[in-house]
């Protein structure tokens, strides 16, 4: 059965690791990664498969590095 | 760096449903990780280019941390001196009335240094969009205390907390032009949740769209964070300004289509 799922696409050089995303983020799908970007900041990542796509990460993100897919997945 | 889990089968064009808008010019932003900044030039460009009034749009930047606001906004703008945005934007719609005009200016430009020319252009009643950013600090400098800093609150000039007696009260300059017969709309929103930022995104268009009618001033506060000068992590910030910024400040729509409301609540 197809079914709607999310991903998310973080522009990594731009994200600044300020952690607000992964308060906003219902499905606990964004966690900060252990290797650091160009300036030295921890950037965000995807963490599991369980986003659904809601926009929350992207809207609330500062500098708007976030960049939301939703569509059907066959499993 | 290896990205886990990305749906490639998702990860297409078509699929895109939120991505940064294009009115923001492609270059990182000066601000610190986690102001509110970022997420009102977002938002306020998007309503922009939802109404699709980018090319008949004129920005007057402020001076304070959003001094640079010129430099990612791909928008006619203007820099004003200090405090002064209101006062150029009276000039600039009175000579082009149909353009929309918005001034963005943060507290220590609007309510400090610039109270004089707010208050004048509302109660003048001119036709223009005044977005005032409100994070109770002047963040720029290195978190001195401002007007509207709150009572007990520790900031580099008051390190012991501001202690009325002495320092004063803190200044609610939006309650103060609310009671003004040129304002037409005034609200105040946040943009610490998705939810939050939704609304300030509807309070901002409506504040756009209320220019065509030449009614009055259209003012929109935002109450964002300042984690460096509160020396805070982002989210404790968001946090500690709910906990304590919006009792002072309570987020709602104060005057609506020239009609004050709430105005039981914002006397105590």
């Amino acid at each position: 059965m197809a079914k709607i799922k999310g991903d998310i696409l973080v522009n990594v050089e731009r994200c600044k690791g300020c952690e607000v995303c992964i308060a906003a983020c219902p499905s606990a799908t964004i966690a900060m990664s252990k290797e650091v970007n160009g300036k030295g900041y921890h950037f965000a990542m995807k963490i599991n498969n369980d986003c659904t796509g809601c926009m929350n990460c992207a809207i609330v993100c500062p500098d708007g590095v976030i960049t939301v897919f939703r569509g059907k997945v066959s499993e | 760096m290896q990205e886990p889990f990305v749906k490639t089968e998702i990860r297409k064009d078509e699929n895109i449903v939120y991505k940064r808008t294009d009115l923001l010019v492609d270059r990182p932003l000066s601000y610190c990780p986690g102001c509110g900044h970022g997420v009102v030039h977002r938002m306020l460009m998007e309503t922009l280019e939802e109404m699709n009034i980018q090319d008949k749009t004129i920005g007057v930047s402020p001076v304070g941390c959003s001094v640079l606001a010129y430099d990612f906004m791909n928008i006619d703008m203007v820099g004003a001196a200090h405090g002064r945005a209101p006062a150029l934007a009276t000039a600039i719609k009175r000579l082009w009335p149909n353009r929309f005009v918005f001034t963005y200016q943060g507290d220590g430009d609007l309510a400090a240094i610039g109270t004089a020319e707010t208050i004048h252009a509302c109660n003048r009643g001119e036709n223009f969009t005044i977005i005032f950013i409100n994070n109770g600090i002047y963040g720029m400098t290195g978190g001195q205390m401002a007007p509207t800093t709150l009572p007990g609150m520790r900031s580099s000039t008051s390190p012991y907390g501001r202690d009325v007696p002495t320092m004063g009260h803190p200044l609610r300059i939006t309650e103060l032009i609310a009671n003004l017969p040129g304002v037409y709309y005034v609200t105040r929103q946040a943009v610490h949740t998705p939810s939050h930022v939704r609304k300030t995104k509807k309070a901002i268009r409506k504040a756009m769209e209320q220019q065509k009618e030449n009614k009055g001033i259209a003012f929109v506060e935002v109450v964002s964070n300042c984690n460096s000068g509160w020396k805070m992590t982002p989210v404790q910030s968001n946090i500690w300004m709910e906990e304590n910024m919006f009792p002072f400040y309570p987020l709602g729509d104060i005057k609506v289509d020239g009609k004050l409301i709430q105005s039981s609540e914002i006397a105590k």
